[in-house]
């Protein structure tokens, strides 16, 4: 029998605003412990919340990125549980009226669209984090409130995704399409970005799910992708010997690889929600409403497709460029410079991207600017340097941030293309090599290469190329 | 003369006038305070040293020429669940037993912006919950008309420190009646606001969308003033309305022509003692001398609002509670063990009894297969209390009942029955689940020689309509205005 999997992901997103959700702590990721804390966020007596405008903002423009149904009133809930870096004792969500609902997010995996959906959106504040000291006989744990009350963004999603490579595809598109928004900074290694799998299995063509598990620690995508792998093949392997997978939650062992029943006394929360009295509702009116759809930017599957569908790029080479809206905007940058997509796209693909991994920077903070990358590609499509001369005068402009003009006549890399110039260097190789000649005219074709070697050789290199050997074939063939 | 038998305005009028220095005033009444503190115990904390500062600093400014605040020179109390930034702020609970605030409440930041001097912290039920003040963690108050019974609650510390002349004004906090109640009981004046007039941050919550600050104080005319200089928009309480201000004190006098006073049947039955029957019913004679007129109306749902009430208030505060586990400040169990034994040690040990039974109350009306049943139903219900009052004020102009259904009780008579205890709130709780103000004036006393109080209701945001109705009873009326003889 075959069987198959149904995946539903929830996203954790902290949300880059500059303050916290309910007080005005900041919110600099790595500050010094308990720096970024107040009275109100400590969960001090006394203290009342304060919604960040902001920070609901950027959670109203998700949720319409995300084609979402936008509730005309929200409130916030109280999530009542005990947990020692949660200093009300309850985290202050929207479980119960999501600010946005029945959405979905458009992907490409392996070519094809595929159409996630999105289940709600809403906003909570994140709790603060326990620190357990390794040393040996240690009998305290520390606790650092900066991230307390970090305004979070919770992304659900139906459970329409069917493999690892979807799951994938969607925690990418979703990242970028933050990261266009620029709402989230969705730095992995800061916890920007958190992850919770719902994995069933059942038979091909089953209508009734399977018994759904739930799997959380995902702190990283590569431990989404493998959490689910894992679970596909676990809970396949359990039914294929005729066994019943337990609806449970269970932890990703990021080391060992697999996934591990969660004690049970774990999962029994009841977490007596109910609204939170100290905020108001919140109305959202048509004027706010439409305000942020106008500051939504052409989402990342829009830019890609119009890439590939208007400027002719490869798949490929629009996924890249299309996947960071600063690198996509370098490249339309330089566009308007040099309008040649195709080589432009190119020297990004290849050379800019590598310079950037190198230097740690992003296409913003980039020295090349992009009406210098766009006179780079000029100058070696007009053929005034070579693809050789190109790259090195690349390098220079990375180290000096001079313009490629300049470098090109500092360093006399400028090719010589005219035929007059060339002709008589032609000529004189030919004259020096006579049985070479006699080689050609005998049909040894490949002997025009040794001429054209001999004429790059006598001018340095600085001939262009093609022009020498099309010279060279036009007098072979003549005579 | 006693300076300490002034009101609070009284008083302002001759510091501002330099009669007197706010310095003399503060030390003759903290003289007061020694005398008559060991039998009342109305404060969990004195701060002398402090309010001799402040004294001296309004003085200092009046000395300039410089324009003061308010409340200029006025010494006030403030009950012990507002926070004072650097004095200690319990709750009346052990559990808070150790806490000094690094912030002040936004009332403590109004009084010190208009100059009041503030001269301690009142005590009260354990986190406000109680009728009595017998639940305080640390000392039970008592009530200057006579000690051997309870000064009410849970703003008793308050309530008696004003009725023992132990404070010119003072500050309360009403969930469901906690300074109207003891306001009455004490023989003094408790206005709890409109929901949303007072900002409530920094005032310890015990149930957020119920609780409101007032002024517990000597007569009208200074709970116009204390409540003017509290009230009023703050950002940091998003519950707190921008509503203006008017200025109480100015029209305090007026009192409308053709005014309707509605008599709500509901709360003349059965519970109320005869002799708080016959005292509201004599106060109403007065307003009809005055030329008003009583008409008869009806709060339909009044049988339900002690039920309702103890399942908002319960709800929230189990949550609201939940913060004091030991981890950030506050008590925490010497005992060592793992986090969960740390959690349940420290609120086990650090707890009452009252707050305790409370938290289990809301606990259970808010989980799972519950909440419906509970929380929901309350929530809903609570809505026809609104609605209760909406229709009786399209008839009148306010609404006057009793404050309590009968005068102070002795201590221990009710702590074995919480049930009993509860219905102590049967008039005042309404008008917390309407978030409408009601005031509680003296309007006589018993045999015995208790004070009885008279509760007047507005509609949101009159609290002026319902200052005035009170001040024209307070100058007309003709009840032997007797005092405590402790305060004098």
């Amino acid at each position: 029998m075959e069987y198959e999997a149904v995946i539903g992901l929830e996203t954790h997103a902290e949300l880059a605003t500059e303050t916290k959700l309910f007080c005005g702590c900041g919110t600099r990721f790595g500050a010094e412990p308990n720096s970024q804390t107040c009275p109100v966020c400590i969960a001090m007596p006394g203290v009342l919340p304060v919604m960040n405008r902001k920070a609901f903002e950027y959670a109203l423009k998700v949720a319409l990125a995300l084609n979402c149904q936008i509730r005309p009133t929200t409130r916030f809930d109280r999530k009542n549980y005990y947990y020692p870096d949660l200093p009300k004792n309850y985290q202050i969500s929207q479980n119960c009226t999501n600010l946005g609902t029945d959405g979905y997010l458009d992907l490409q995996v392996d070519g094809q669209m595929r159409r996630v959906g999105i289940t709600n959106v809403h906003l909570e504040e994140d709790a603060g984090k326990s620190i357990h000291p390794e040393e040996a006989g240690s009998d305290f744990s520390l606790i650092d409130l900066n991230r307390a009350g970090i305004p979070l963004l919770e992304i659900v999603t139906a459970p329409d995704m069917r493999s690892a490579a979807e799951v994938d595809a969607y925690m990418q598109t979703l990242r970028n399409t933050l990261l266009y928004l620029g709402v989230s900074e969705c730095k992995m290694q800061e916890g920007d970005l958190r992850f919770e799998a719902s994995i069933s299995v059942r038979p091909k063509g089953a209508t009734q799910l399977g018994n759904r598990v739930e799997v959380k620690n995902l702190n990283s995508m590569k431990a989404v992708v493998g959490a689910v792998e894992h679970e596909i093949e676990r809970q396949t392997e359990i039914l294929r010997q005729g066994g019943t997978v337990a609806r449970e939650t269970r932890l990703w062992d990021e080391v060992r690889g697999c996934t591990e029943r969660m004690r049970s006394k774990e999962e029994a929360h009841d977490y007596r929600y109910f609204p939170e009295p100290d905020l108001v509702q919140v109305e959202i009116h048509e004027q706010w409403l439409a305000d942020i759809r106008a500051g939504i930017p052409e989402l990342p599957l829009a830019r890609r497709r119009r890439f590939t569908e208007q400027l002719g790029l490869s798949e490929y080479d629009a996924s890249i460029l299309a996947e960071s809206h600063e690198l996509a905007d370098y490249f339309e940058a330089c566009l308007r410079c040099h309008n040649a997509p195709k080589p432009v796209a190119n020297w990004i693909a290849n050379d800019v991207l590598r310079e950037l991994k190198e230097q740690r920077k992003t296409p913003t903070e980039f020295v090349v600017k992009p009406d210098m990358l766009a006179a780079l590609v000029k100058l070696v499509e007009d053929g005034t340097i070579s693809v050789a001369g190109g790259r090195e005068v690349f390098a220079e402009m990375c180290k000096t941030g001079q313009p490629p003009q300049a470098i090109v006549e500092a360093r006399g890399l400028a090719q010589v293309s005219d035929s007059d110039a060339l002709n008589k260097a032609v000529v004189d190789a030919l004259r020096a090599h006579p049985a070479v000649v006699a080689d050609y005219r005998r049909g040894k074709k490949n002997a025009g290469a040794f001429i054209v070697g001999q004429i790059m050789k006598a001018t340095k290199g600085k001939a262009n190329p093609k022009v020498v050997s099309d010279l060279v074939r036009q007098h072979l063939d003549k005579a | 003369m006693n300076l300490v038998e002034l009101t609070g305005i009284q008083l302002k009028e001759r510091i501002v006038k330099r009669e007197v220095s706010a310095r003399a005033a503060t030390e003759q009444l903290f003289a007061h305070i020694e005398a008559h503190e060991p039998r009342i115990k109305a404060y969990l904390t004195l701060d002398m040293a402090g309010a001799l500062a402040q004294a001296a600093a309004v003085d200092a400014k009046l000395g300039r020429g410089v324009q003061c605040g308010k409340l200029a020179g006025i010494p006030v109390a403030v009950k012990d669940n507002m926070c004072t930034a650097g004095l200690k702020t319990t709750c009346a609970s052990k559990i808070l037993g150790n806490f000094v605030p690094p912030y002040d409440a936004h009332v403590v930041e109004r009084l010190k912006a208009e100059d009041a001097i503030i001269i301690g912290k009142t005590n009260l039920d354990e986190f406000a919950m109680g009728s009595s003040t017998e639940n305080s963690g640390f000392q039970v108050t008592r009530n200057p008309w006579d000690v051997e019974r309870i000064p009410g609650g849970s703003s008793g510390g308050s309530a008696a420190a004003i009725a023992a002349a132990m404070a010119f004004m003072a500050l309360g906090s009403d969930t469901g009646g906690s300074i109207r109640q003891p306001a009455a009981l004490c023989g003094v004046v408790g206005l709890k606001p409109t929901y949303g007039r007072v900002s409530r941050y920094g005032l310890v919550a015990f149930a957020s969308s119920l609780d409101q600050i007032g002024p517990i104080t000597k007569d009208v005319a200074d709970a116009a003033l204390l409540l003017a200089a509290v009230g009023g928009h703050d950002a940091r309480d998003s519950t707190c309305a921008d509503v203006p201000v008017p200025d109480y004190s100015a029209e305090l006098d007026d009192l409308p022509a053709h005014l309707r006073i509605g008599m709500p049947r509901e709360y003349f039955g059965q519970g109320l003692s005869p002799e708080v029957r016959k005292s509201i019913e004599d106060a109403l004679a007065v307003y009809r001398r005055l030329g008003a007129e009583v008409v008869d109306v009806s709060l339909p749902h009044t049988d339900y609002a002690v039920a309702t009430y103890y399942i908002v208030a319960t709800a929230e505060a189990s949550s609201n509670l939940a913060r004091y586990d030991g981890v950030h400040y506050g008590y925490r169990t010497p005992q060592k063990g793992d986090i969960v034994e740390l959690f349940s040690r420290s609120r086990a040990e650090g707890f009452g009894d009252e707050v305790k039974r409370r938290i289990m109350l809301g606990t259970y009306a808010l989980s799972s297969g519950y909440y419906d049943a509970y929380y929901m139903k309350a929530a809903k219900v609570r809505q026809l209390f609104k609605r209760d009052f909406d229709a009786a004020f399209e008839r009148v102009d306010c609404i006057i009942c009793p404050t309590s259904p009968t005068p102070a009780f002795k201590m221990g008579e009710r702590t074995a029955n919480p049930l009993e205890m509860y219905l102590s709130d049967i008039y005042t709780i309404s008008a917390n689940l309407a978030g409408i103000p009601g005031i509680s004036i003296p309007c006589g006393f018993t045999a015995g020689g208790l004070p009885i109080g008279m509760q007047i209701l507005g509609k949101h945001f009159d609290e002026m309509g319902v200052l005035q109705v009170a001040r024209a009873f307070e100058r007309q009326a003709t009840y032997p205005r007797l005092r405590p003889r402790l305060a004098i």
